[in-house]
């Protein structure tokens, strides 16, 4: 298991003990009157994949997009490496839920994956030698290099998944965010999913998903976040998603989380 | 065939032609923004609700171009930013709202107009009459048209994240929702500017078929843009040249052949034509 003591931290250059730090304190989101999450607290250190776990509703969705700064915290603060993450986006990455996706829309793999140089060229700077490499370097990574030109409807859903997660790459951002990525994926897809997490988390990212199936959890994730509105228990994943907690979450009996 | 040469030395015919293609090319170039978008249908009840306010701009400074203008685009944001705004205050959907406030401000405008005695006029309105385009016109035409062109140029890289993917837009720090309202103000204007060409009706198979077409053709987006308006163009340019030897109506012309086009690349297009289709 990779710690955030002994990674080598992708992100390079920076001098820091024990890991870049995500601090969410005390954070509460609402929608209208109904409060969706209530004094979230929790740190994480990058090297690590974290799941968000809970009932539907429980505001795994609404933390998620917190964290992206889609919708503003009523109260709290998001803090990485001390200072507030909104100050400094391109270390967020975002990846949607597949569903969400318009699969018929006119792009290539590469010109998604370029999507992802944005917060750095911004409106003019021309596409540098530099952006080229970082944007071929995460196509190889992804093994897409073949794939570049197809238009990505043209993908298996693996390859959809993967394409995305380049973008992340090509963003060089350190914090993924990935809205419930193993929806709908097969066995070996979920394999070869999980493997791809755990290795991006062994550069030195950060990857934070919303997960739905209790039984893959355990081998996908190392840390979990078990919520329902509040925290429930977090810490590593086999110790979370113990029977207790999991009662607390989900008000049923006989839920576990082993396969 | 000498009565056509003729009628082209024309500054009325050259100024029509000139009209064609400026606002062929802007609407075909802003039509990839609305297929994109997939906001057709919102456009069409749009481009309707733009006669009340022209019937109100008449009514209360007369028949000037500008006054015109102002008011068809104030009847559109009213329309528009109403309907939004009655979904998320009451019960109803934002489809519903639209089509009752569409069709309310339509029918208020067709009353006033009558009342006004421009029946003569409605049908211009309605269906569009380039011939009628002054140079004024022209010129303004012109003007939206390069504004809308060159600021979606500009805007490329954000705005196409932002149609793909707005959340990931958003989570890269994209100022979305300025852009969401940008593009909506900038579809209305370039709408008020085809109005005199093509009509109230008719304005939205100029707005979106030649996007829909490239949509066919294409698997680049940026190639929706600049195809749209080589296709806006040079379709109504074509129907320009049709409509006088067949004594067709010249706007409802454009868009039969931009409705043709679109139908021949529905079944044609070398990917996505239903005669070839791989998938």
């Amino acid at each position: 298991m990779v710690t955030g003591h002994d990674h080598i931290c992708w992100g390079g250059g920076h001098h820091h003990h024990g890991g870049h730090m995500l601090a969410v304190q005390h954070l509460c989101a609402r929608y209208g009157d109904v409060e969706a999450l209530s004094d979230i607290s929790f740190s994480a250190a990058c090297g690590h994949t974290l799941a968000l776990i809970g009932p539907n509703g429980a505001g795994k969705s609404t933390l998620l997009n917190a964290l992206a700064g889609l919708i503003p915290p009523s109260h709290g603060d998001i803090l990485w490496n001390g200072s507030p993450l909104h100050n400094t986006r391109r270390e967020i990455a975002y990846m949607p839920q597949r569903t969400e996706v318009d699969w018929c829309f006119p792009i290539t793999v590469r010109e998604l994956v370029e999507m992802g140089r944005y917060p750095n060229t911004g409106l003019w700077k021309n596409v540098s030698h530099h952006d080229r490499d970082i944007v071929d370097k995460a196509l190889v990574t992804l093994d897409l290099k073949d794939l570049q030109h197809r238009q990505i409807g043209a993908l298996s859903g693996g390859q959809q998944q993967r394409a995305f997660l380049a973008r992340a790459l090509a963003q060089e951002a350190h914090i993924l965010l990935l809205d419930e990525p193993f929806t709908g994926l097969d066995v070996p897809g979920t394999e070869s999913l999980a493997e791809l997490l755990r290795s991006l988390s062994a550069e030195g990212r950060l990857v934070i998903a919303s997960h739905h199936d209790l039984g893959t959890a355990p081998r996908i994730f190392d840390h979990s976040l078990l919520l329902n509105r509040r925290t429930i228990a977090y810490g590593v994943t086999a110790e979370v998603l113990s029977p207790e907690h999991l009662y607390t979450a989900f008000g049923k009996r006989n839920i576990t989380a082993l396969p | 065939m000498n009565e056509f040469l003729q009628f082209l030395g024309e500054p009325i015919a050259q100024r029509s032609l000139w009209a064609c293609a400026v606002i062929g090319f802007a609407n075909g170039f802003v039509s990839a923004l609305v297929v994109l978008r997939r906001s057709s249908l919102q456009i069409g009840t749009i481009s309707c609700a733009l006669l009340p306010g022209i019937a109100l701009a008449i009514l209360l400074f007369g028949l000037m171009q500008l006054s015109i203008l102002i008011g068809a685009v104030i009847a559109g944001l009213v329309v528009g930013l109403g309907s939004l705004f009655i979904s998320r205050t009451g019960k109803a959907d934002h489809d519903t709202a639209l089509s009752i406030l569409h069709t309310t401000a339509f029918a208020l405008g067709y009353i006033i107009l009558i009342r006004l005695g421009l029946q003569q006029k409605v049908d211009d309105w309605l269906f569009g009459n380039i011939m009628s385009m002054g140079n004024t016109d022209l010129w303004i035409a012109w003007s939206i048209g390069s504004a809308a062109v060159l600021s979606i140029t500009i805007l490329m890289r954000p705005l196409l994240i932002y149609l793909f993917d707005a959340r990931a837009a958003a989570a890269m720090g994209i100022p979305t929702r300025a852009l969401s309202y940008g593009i909506f103000a900038l579809i209305i204007l370039v709408l008020v500017s085809s109005l005199q060409a093509v009509g109230a009706f008719l304005t939205l198979g100029l707005m979106v078929a030649p996007g829909a077409t490239m949509y066919l053709l294409t698997d680049r987006a940026t190639h929706m843009f600049w195809g749209g308006g080589i296709i806006g163009a040079a379709g109504s340019v074509l129907a320009f040249f049709l409509s006088y030897p067949l004594g067709w109506h010249l706007g409802a012309t454009i868009i039969v052949v931009l409705g043709s086009l679109f139908i021949l690349a529905w079944i044609f297009s070398p990917k996505y034509g239903i005669l070839c289709r791989k998938r």
